[in-house]
């Protein structure tokens, strides 16, 4: 692991602001690259931001997208007065 | 589901004058991603089935008044995470916060676990045992950060669609995102950074 001194761990701060625009792409151009370049120098940046791109990812793939429960759709019918129009299933989101 | 009501070719007009079948539509387009996030965030599938009733029959009573300055969905999103927050609330009036404070002197901590847990084998990261701790991490979230966890990255809005369901300003928004993911961040190294260890000594 990198020493870190003093200015860098100043960087590093300031890159904790930056971290979810940047792992989402949201950042500018510049300042992408001035955290690409932090990050070559300082293992400890690096880690952080490699760890918490894999952690989105994990939550992402653990939920998937399931549809509503049929006899819950139909207790929401039946609460909502819909139940004639029960049999028409639309495709969902 | 950030599809808007054009792309779904339903009429708001229609099911303002009355259309039932038209309602019926909207709550067959919708109900799949509010109950999907009432269950997350509550947990328990029969508080979710209520805060998806609710929602639906909040939003029939007050579709007169939706003006469309927002897309629907974020609308629907928007009452849904106030039965969510309010049935939070019921369990557990102390902890629940829909505007919780969210701005400290010195901005985030700073992150304390440096393990760097990626490069462990895939099967790591789907047993069973694994699930359990990705589930716990986010059960410790408070309501306020886990909603816009859940908003942003589980169900994909946007910074402005999340601030706009949510009645918070996309600072806010953000603020609220980044503490999410640090914290979870933080929890999944503590438990990932010890299975590292044990497989490096295997």
């Amino acid at each position: 692991m990198t020493e870190h001194h003093h200015d860098e761990r100043a960087t590093c701060r300031e890159l904790l602001k930056s971290l979810s625009d940047f792992i989402d792409g949201n950042l500018d151009e510049s300042l992408c690259v001035e955290i690409e370049k932090h990050m070559a120098e300082c293992d400890r940046c690096q880690v952080v931001v490699d760890t918490l791109r894999k952690t989105v990812e994990l939550y992402q793939n653990i939920y998937p997208a399931p549809p509503v429960p049929d006899e819950v759709r139909q207790r929401l019918f039946v609460r909502l007065n819909l139940d004639d129009f029960l049999s028409r299933r639309q495709p969902e989101h | 589901m950030v599809e808007t009501a054009q792309q779904d070719n339903l009429s708001l007009a229609a099911i303002q004058a009355g259309d039932r079948a038209e309602f019926a539509r909207l709550v067959d387009l919708y109900s799949a991603p509010i109950y999907r996030l009432a269950l997350r965030i509550l947990g328990e599938p029969r508080d979710a089935e209520d805060v998806l009733q609710e929602t639906f029959i909040k939003a029939y009573r007050h579709l007169k008044d939706f003006e469309g300055r927002s897309s629907i969905s974020t609308w629907l999103y928007r009452i849904a995470s106030n039965e969510a927050f309010m049935a939070l609330r019921k369990r557990k009036p102390e902890a629940v916060s829909v505007d919780e404070e969210i701005s400290t002197v010195d901005g985030e901590r700073e992150p304390v676990q440096i393990e760097d847990w990626c490069c462990l084998p895939e099967a790591e990261f789907l047993s069973a045992e694994s699930r359990e701790h990705l589930d716990l991490a986010v059960g410790n979230l408070s309501p306020a950060l886990k909603m816009v966890f859940m908003l942003r990255d589980i169900e994909g809005l946007s910074v402005r669609e999340t601030a706009e369901s949510l009645h918070i300003s996309e600072a806010a928004v953000k603020t609220r995102l980044l503490r999410a993911r640090l914290q979870l961040r933080e929890e999944l190294s503590q438990y990932y950074g010890e299975r590292l260890k044990e497989v490096k000594q295997a």
